[in-house]
């Protein structure tokens, strides 16, 4: 079973989780494995938490996993990250967008948004591969921020380098912009482009 | 790679359908909103899944494959229509799609709706990815002139929303020419004389339905070790073949009827059989009454969906599988996160009607939308919701019982045209001082932007005249009504504290397009708090915009965090504006409030 690999993608509603997830797919069908991806429309898209599951493999049966079975978790948001937490692996990998969008049960409710330590502490108890990214930075520098979801595909790229489930897959950081560039308008090609790379940078750095 | 609504409506097409109608609804929209871009057909949003059925009935009478889609709850609005058109068959192919929501991920309830398949004696498909979804409408089209039935093609959450690669086949040629319309009163029209004739023949038709499936390619063995066997349908089958590997699969295409025979030999041919299906226990009850011994409920739960880590861990439970296949998975200690439920958008016309009926502290009638998001502290303002069209009518009943306080009824537009309609008709004819207040954003919001008969626009993007409410709430018969903009704060208090102390029927209309529309999002225009003037009295915070932060600069006297406004989200509606009690909050350049707060 071994030769699947399972991405958690998580966020909140309309951060871009669904291009980034649609992306995803598309690059394990692009490097000639088979590909599943599921996600829930609706309700939860008001700005409320969405997750959604992204698998390859030689052969993939399930769209969607369970609890401790993400190989990877790419977190557009940071309280989400922690709260999905639980779908992580352990010894897996985490692609953690360094932002937080404070929900109104904090802002109205009296709750408390965790700390970073917090966060760091629970994820290190789980796996010592965790990857925090200024996606929103990076994104504000290259002047557009809604490449901020491109930035964190990169970052999530280069982590998958060497991984042994895609070992004899056609998978080069070519084969993800080709699949970037078929979704974004050729306006922002450029800048997609350089928001991957910037990304793939931050991945790859220790 | 499609998803399997993508693939259905690819299906449709490739079936040869002329005619598609439905109502939006998650998990189903996008099957209607894809077939619409296909050439040379025809597709409308319909205003509710009674109607959809209807039109796609009167197409099959006419001679062209047709298809109605709907969202489970759907079924239960054209439960009526499905019933008779299961009694008179068609001239052509009829498919309904109902799209379940296990798990509840967008939906009132959770419900089985295999069940409407045997209740109205026509077939149940049930495919199991994208590249079924097609194939299996297909098969659903022939199958239903085959035998002169509706099909039931019934989907789920993960069947619609996932993604998988499908091989794709071609429309085939279609007769040009439409056929007469036929005049065969014994098959269509269902007087008791006729519908007596008909039961007969029902019954025998899905007996004979039922001798197909035991050959029928839908359904297939695949053996493999002789341990356990496992019966499954949808995507279930898909959880069995991770969580199984050694196992003999039974996969059902075809979930009603069941083929007997078939399933006999198999649970001969394994030591022990399962039934494998998310929500009610329809097929293993099925087999239970053939008298075969089988396990299903009694090892897997009964709500919910599955994903591999449910069904593993049941199976382990149950001593089908060693403890050792579960992944360490000690879910690590997380102490209580603050929850991020959906919220209605910064800028949402909905906001201010909420806020006001918080404030006026009445009991309110809710109904199914985005404006059901009213709910959510602080806005806090529904207290009852149960299905669409429901709320003017449980108004009506709770003030018919004599409920001491005035009752308020919230629709939003597409909802009122769906069902709302004949219930304040009602008001109106009883007589009960319901006050009705029809939210109208200009769209069908909480499903992603559907036009609907108040648009102006139709699923073909051709212009269509619009369907104004205050005529057809006056026609209704309701006489106090009133429109008002959506993000009047001041003149929606003021209406509806007068509404509230009438003793008659009264409707107020409050239209504003909804926040995200391109008409809406030309116009943001983000608000400033001017920090020195606000003193943190938090009462912007009351109305639960997501754009409005607290701020890390506390006021001095007060000590209370001061307001901050996140300029990426809001949108500049200047309702916080209008109720900030110190102008802390500045107006739009092109205010039409600033005057009126003054
Ligand atoms: C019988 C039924 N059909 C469809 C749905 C799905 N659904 C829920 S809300 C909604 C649309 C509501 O639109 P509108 O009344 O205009 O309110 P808005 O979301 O725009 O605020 C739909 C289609 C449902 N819950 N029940
Ligand atoms: S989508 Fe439109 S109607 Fe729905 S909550 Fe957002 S702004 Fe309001
Ligand atoms: S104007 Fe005020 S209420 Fe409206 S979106 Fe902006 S912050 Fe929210």
């Amino acid at each position: 079973m071994k030769n699947v690999i399972n991405f958690l993608l998580c966020g909140v509603g309309g951060q871009g989780t669904v291009l980034a997830s649609d992306v995803l797919v598309n690059v394990g069908l692009a490097a000639g494995l088979d590909a599943k991806q599921a996600e829930v429309h609706g309700m939860s898209q008001r700005g409320g938490s969405v997750i959604s599951y992204v698998r390859w493999g030689r052969e993939v049966h399930a769209p969607i996993i369970g609890q401790g079975e993400a190989d990877l978790l790419l977190a557009f948001e940071k309280l989400e990250a922690l709260r999905n937490l639980g779908f992580l692996r352990p010894g897996g990998v985490a692609v953690i967008n360094n932002q937080a969008i404070i929900p109104l049960t904090v802002t109205t409710g009296g709750q408390k948004y965790p700390a970073d330590e917090e966060i760091r502490a629970a994820f290190a108890a789980v796996t010592p591969h965790v990857r925090f990214v200024d996606g929103e930075r990076i994104a504000e520098e290259l002047g557009n921020l809604r490449v901020a979801n491109v930035v964190l595909l990169g970052a999530l790229s280069a982590l998958l380098e060497g991984h042994p489930a895609l070992e004899g897959a056609a998978l080069t950081a070519e084969t993800w912009m080709r699949v970037i560039e078929e979704r974004v308008p050729a306006k922002y090609l450029e800048v997609n482009r350089r928001a991957f790379e910037e990304g793939r940078r931050a991945g790859g750095s220790e | 790679m499609l998803s399997g609504n993508e693939a259905v409506a690819r299906g449709a097409w490739e079936a040869g359908v002329q005619v598609a109608s439905a109502y939006p609804g998650t998990p189903s929209t996008e099957i209607l909103e894809n077939f619409a871009l296909f050439p040379g057909i025809y597709a409308e949003w319909a205003t509710n899944e009674k109607v959809a059925v209807d039109v796609a009935v009167g197409a099959a009478y006419a001679g062209k494959r047709a298809l109605a889609a709907m969202k489970h709850v759907g079924l239960n609005v054209a439960a009526d229509s499905f019933m008779y058109a299961s009694m008179t068959g068609m001239e052509a192919g009829l498919v309904i799609v109902s799209a379940d929501d296990p798990a509840m991920h967008s939906s009132q309830n959770e419900q089985d709706n295999r069940t409407f398949a045997k209740f109205a004696r026509v077939p149940c498909l049930e495919p199991s990815d994208s590249q079924e979804a097609k194939d299996f409408t297909v098969a659903a089209f022939d199958l239903s002139e085959r035998f002169d039935a509706p099909v039931l093609l019934r989907l789920t959450t993960r069947i619609c929303h996932s993604m998988s690669a499908v091989e794709l086949g071609e429309r085939p040629e279609l007769p040009a020419e439409a056929k007469p319309f036929p005049r065969n009163p014994a098959k269509y029209v269902m007087v008791p004389g006729n519908a007596v004739k008909r039961h007969p023949i029902i019954e025998e038709r899905i007996r004979r339905i039922a001798e197909y499936a035991e050959e029928s390619p839908l359904n297939r063995v695949e053996m493999r070790g002789r341990a356990l066997g496992i019966i499954t349908s949808g995507v279930s089958y898909q959880y069995a073949r991770e969580v199984f590997p050694d196992a003999s699969i039974l996969k059902l295409g075809m979930s009603w009827p069941l083929p007997e025979k078939r399933i006999r030999q198999f649970a001969a041919s394994v030591e022990r059989l399962i039934v494998l299906e998310e929500l009610d226990p329809f097929i293993e009850e099925g087999v239970k009454l053939m008298g075969i011994a089988c396990e299903g409920k009694s090892i897997f739960p009964l709500t919910g969906e599955f994903d591999p880590f449910v069904v593993r861990s049941s199976a382990v439970r149950a001593g089908l599988l060693p403890a050792s296949v579960m992944e360490a998975a000690a879910a690590p200690e997380v102490g209580p996160l603050p929850a991020r439920p959906p919220v209605l958008c910064p800028g949402c016309p909905h906001r201010p009607t909420f806020y006001v009926l918080n404030k006026l502290k009445v009991p309110v009638n809710g109904d199914i939308g985005c404006y059901t998001l009213g709910l959510i502290p602080p806005l806090s303002a529904i207290h009852t919701c149960g299905c669409m069209g429901a709320g003017i009518a449980v108004a009506h009943g709770a003030a018919q019982a004599g409920s001491p306080e005035k009752h308020v009824a919230v629709i939003g537009d597409s909802t009122f045209f769906h069902t709302g309609v004949p219930a304040l008709i009602n008001v109106a004819y009883n007589r009960a001082p319901v006050v009705t207040v029809i939210l109208d954003n200009r769209i069908t919001g909480m499903t992603g932007h559907q036009q609907n008969p108040g648009t102006g626009e139709t699923l073909l993007g051709k212009e269509a005249p619009v369907i104004a409410l205050e005529p057809l709430v006056r026609a209704c018969g309701i006489q106090h009504v009133r429109t008002l903009s959506a993000l009047d704060v001041d003149e929606i208090e003021k209406t509806l504290k007068e509404y509230v102390k009438l003793d008659e029927p009264s409707a107020l209309i409050v239209q504003e397009p909804c926040a995200l529309l391109p008409e809406a999002r030309r116009k943001w225009t983000p608000l400033e708090v001017i920090a020195d003037k606000c003193n943190g009295c938090t009462l912007c915070f009351r109305i639960g915009c997501p754009a409005i932060l607290k701020s890390e600069e506390l006021d001095e006297k007060t000590g209370r965090p001061k307001a901050l406004i996140d300029a990426s989200l809001c949108t500049g509606c200047e309702v916080c504006a209008q109720i900030c009690p110190r102008d802390a909050i500045t107006f739009r350049p092109d205010s039409v409030f600033v005057e009126k707060s003054r």
